[in-house]
């Protein structure tokens, strides 16, 4: 039982960094229509670029900055150079876009910093607090639950309260008409690919102290961890997005804790065929086409 | 006083081959012209080239003499344009009342929707549906009501009685008619149903190929049965 | 010939003239390989067994894209099971042509479950759901590490060639003898019915479903093709490597393999052996340039750099994307 509970916490900080990627690629899906293979890459290299200035500096926090706005400009260097000119007749040609994208930026990555495993240090204590014989939750699992709590705030906030989030609501669902309207649709496009990227940013800031540590193939299996997740939630749902990516980080952290490290990459495999042949919309779909 | 709208030479189209040839015309300030004709006379294309959808190729478009040939769509609701699409164009996943607000997002004030909710009180009690929840002919209503919350000096106006009844369609016209009266608010329709149309405008303009074949007066378009038999089919 | 002037009939105008016989082609294909074994020097024969080995992945894989439109970024796993097949078959019986057998029956057989669920799947989730398969090979041979032995995998036994000939010699026959057999089966294949199937499928399913054509049917059976060729050619792999471990069938494989249909040509065989050639040749000459420059960094990663701006670059330029690679192919044809 013990375990289980520490197991279970265990789980939610890491789903919530699965949330947060999730997330990611849920904003971009939405704006454009695109799965964004290229995000796991793109939040490594943010995270290069973080951990290089901390390194640097000695400060975690002015790294932490320069990986999220790192983020902000390369989604939208993304997308102003390079997806905006895809032919998006059929989706497998943003698909296979990005996927370059991840070759190109891999390739940059270990010509820069090499290819071997560089340790990342986190900003909090990483031991559990204890609760009698339980071990429960650390310093650093609060940090991560602050801030993925905070982007999920902001984020709803921006779209439900503000201008700028109605805007981006209408240019991706009806470009045409929001033109005629005078909103900005390709600004707000540009705009949708960097907040995605930076969420995504974020997420490999997180993630990056719990794993083996930076190098250019960090976030591989996290993409398919969090694609699982945004797809469990269906990918034009932000709360499915947080709630897929929770879901997705227990069932992790059980597999990992009861069967073994080594099986969790099966069951994200069994959870992504079960859920895609079961219901290809996802859980919250349906919910959400009626309620946002 | 020179006229609001003023269209000269105007030549646009899709690509290679044009649409419009040579169109002139002209709209005043409190004036409703109806732009008429068949299927694939032109009209739509000419809306869709007013509000800067497609490139003028050749000739002049101005508003209260500002040149807006190379305005680009998203800038033209500054100008005092609103284009109100055939279908509606209702983003049907936003609420009634973030439609409305869209349409006055271009402003730094807060657009005020009280009045648009006064005008179309069906709207007001379906504030909170989304776009997809409502009929025809309130989308319809929320369409003209969304480009009205932009304070527009021209209404480029697409079919809007398509698929309405009868009832509904007469309505709108009414509201145009009166909007018109109020506020000196000029209005460019394109319909097929050539009676409600005339009914309402003030004149009317006949495209044919991509042509002005004639203009005049409403009542005397009305009236003139060759050019309904030949050009309007009715 | 003249050009094509209706633009609707651009995709239907098939070339007038008769087309060569896949044998016409793979015959001269193997005197010419047969030689070459001969006159290079055994690291260069090597390299052709790989382009070989190569050659049958990718001509699976641009029926699978190219023909039928369906995207799989697990192609390596499948790799991977053909490999580790002919590897724990190699181990108890030592029979050469019945590991690769049973290799290519297994993967067929892998391939035709996840072509099962690929059939009802589009677009991303397809590449999402191929990619997370790429992923596992790792961990499935850690799981099961009594069987396939972790990350160090398995060493292959095999019988020396004859004395007369060199082992990478030996290594490149074997290798095209594969590669042309899976070549002529395939060029047959999509000359017939499977073939108009597949692209009526990719063209518009709707249409391809009132024409009659069993939609799931043919995308399953254009995946499991691909597989097959996929699981040969691990089983290739696995005899040039002598050995096989998850660190050979690593994520990057099957995204090179994309890269090599899409850059080389979708769709057309032809454009399958320039992707192989590409997949040996890109690396090498990464590998060089790396070496002059002394800089181990550059080893590996320069050639994954070059990937990716080459792939970047033809699809930025081809104006509608993978179709119009298709298209562009069809023009020449009907030019020359």
């Amino acid at each position: 039982m013990d375990r289980f509970l520490y197991l279970t916490f265990d789980g939610l900080s890491r789903g919530a960094v699965y949330a947060a990627f999730a997330l990611a690629l849920v904003l971009i899906w939405r704006a454009a229509r695109i799965v964004n293979f290229a995000q796991g890459a793109m939040a490594v290299a943010t995270a290069y670029a973080g951990y290089s200035v901390t390194n640097a500096t000695g400060s975690y926090w002015l790294g932490f900055i320069v990986a999220i706005v790192g983020g902000l400009v390369l989604g939208a260097l993304v997308e102003r150079v390079v997806m905006r000119f895809v032919d998006h007749s059929s989706p497998l040609n943003g698909v296979v876009v990005a996927l370059g994208l991840v070759l190109i930026i891999q390739g940059v990555l270990g010509m820069i910093y090499g290819n071997e495993f560089r340790p990342a240090e986190a900003p909090f204590s990483r031991d559990a607090f204890q609760l009698g014989d339980v071990a429960l939750l650390s310093r650093y699992d609060l940090f991560v639950f602050a801030a993925v709590g905070t982007v999920v705030v902001l984020l709803t906030l921006l779209f439900t309260r503000t201008s700028t989030g109605l805007r981006m609501r209408a240019a991706a669902f009806a470009p045409d008409v929001s033109r005629l309207l005078g909103v900005p649709v390709s600004g707000m496009l540009t705009l949708g690919w960097a907040l995605a990227a930076a969420v995504g940013s974020l997420a490999g800031m997180l993630v990056v102290p719990t794993e083996l540590g930076l190098h250019p193939n960090a976030m591989d299996l996290l993409f398919i961890s969090a694609f699982t997740a945004a797809v469990v939630g269906g990918l034009d749902s932000p709360v499915g997005a947080v709630v897929g990516g929770l879901i997705v980080g227990l069932l992790l952290t059980y597999v990992s804790g009861y069967l073994g490290a080594t099986v969790a990459p099966m069951a994200v495999l069994i959870l992504l065929v079960v859920v895609l042949l079961g219901r290809p919309d996802g859980l919250f779909s349906r919910a959400k086409a009626r309620t946002a | 006083m020179s006229a609001l709208l003023e269209v000269e030479g105007l030549t646009a189209g899709y690509g290679a081959a044009p649409v419009l040839h040579d169109v002139s015309l002209t709209v005043d300030a409190g004036q409703i012209v109806a732009v008429l004709g068949a299927n694939g006379a032109g009209k739509t294309t000419l809306l869709r080239t007013l509000s800067g959808q497609l490139a003028c190729e050749k000739g002049r478009i101005t508003v209260d003499r500002e040149d807006l040939r190379g305005v680009k769509v998203e800038r033209m609701v500054r100008h005092g344009i609103a284009h109100v699409p055939e279908g509606r164009g209702v983003v049907t996943e936003l609420t009634v009342d973030e439609n409305l607000r869209l349409g006055g997002l271009w402003r730094k004030q807060k657009p005020k929707l009280d009045g648009i909710y006064d005008l179309f009180p069906a709207l007001a009690q379906r504030r909170n549906h989304l776009g997809h929840q409502l009929s025809g002919g309130e989308r319809q209503m929320l369409a003209i009501g969304r480009a009205l919350v932009a304070e527009p000096r021209l209404l480029l106006l697409d079919e809007p009685s398509l698929g309405l009844a009868p009832k509904i369609t007469a309505q709108i016209m009414a509201l145009l008619r009166d909007l018109r009266d109020r506020t000196g608010l000029a209005v460019l329709l394109v319909e097929q149903n050539v009676r409600s149309a005339l009914s309402v405008a003030d004149e009317g303009l006949v495209l044919a190929l991509g042509r002005v074949v004639t203009r005049n007066d409403a009542a005397t378009l009305a009236g003139d049965a060759d050019l309904r038999h030949v050009y309007l089919g009715f | 010939m003249t050009t094509v002037t209706a633009p609707e009939k651009v995709t239907t105008n098939r070339p007038k003239r008769k087309r060569l016989s896949p044998l016409a082609v793979v015959i001269p294909a193997a005197a010419v390989i047969l030689a070459l074994t001969y006159a290079l020097p055994p690291f260069r024969n090597y390299q052709l067994a790989t382009v070989g080995a190569y050659l049958c992945v990718t001509a699976g894989l641009t029926v699978l894209t190219g023909l039928n439109g369906q995207l799989s970024l697990g192609h390596g796993a499948l790799m991977a099971t053909g490999a580790y097949t002919l590897a724990l078959m190699q181990n108890r019986f030592n029979v050469l042509a019945l590991g690769i057998l049973a290799a290519v029956a297994v993967t067929t057989v892998v391939g035709g479950v996840i072509g099962l669920a690929a059939a009802r799947l589009r677009g991303p989730y397809l590449a999402g759901l191929t990619l997370a398969v790429a992923t596992v090979v790792p961990s499935i041979a850690s799981t099961f590490d009594t069987t396939f032995n972790s990350d160090q995998g398995l060493t292959v036994a095999l019988e020396p060639p004859p004395d007369a000939i060199t082992v990478e010699q030996w290594q490149a026959w074997l290798c095209w003898a594969g590669a042309l057999v899976t070549v002529l089966v395939i060029a047959y294949l999509v000359r017939g019915r499977f073939g108009r199937d597949m692209r009526a499928v990719r063209d518009d399913e709707t249409a391809a479903k009132l024409a009659g054509i069993g939609v799931a049917r043919t995308q399953v059976l254009a995946f499991v093709l691909s597989a097959a060729c996929a699981g040969l050619a691990g089983a290739l792999f696995a005899v040039l490597a002598q050995s096989v471990s998850p660190g050979a069938f690593p994520l990057t494989l099957s995204l090179f393999l994309v890269m090599a249909v899409v850059i080389g040509g979708l769709g057309r065989l032809s454009g399958a052996l320039i992707g192989a050639v590409l997949l040996v040749a890109l690396p090498e000459i990464a590998h060089s340039i790396a070496e002059d420059a002394g800089s181990q960094r550059l080893e590996g990663n320069l050639a994954l750099t070059f990937f990716g701006v080459v792939l970047v670059a033809v699809m930025l330029a081809a104006p509608g994307g993978l179709a119009s690679l298709r298209l562009k192919r069809n023009k020449q044809k009907g030019r020359t």
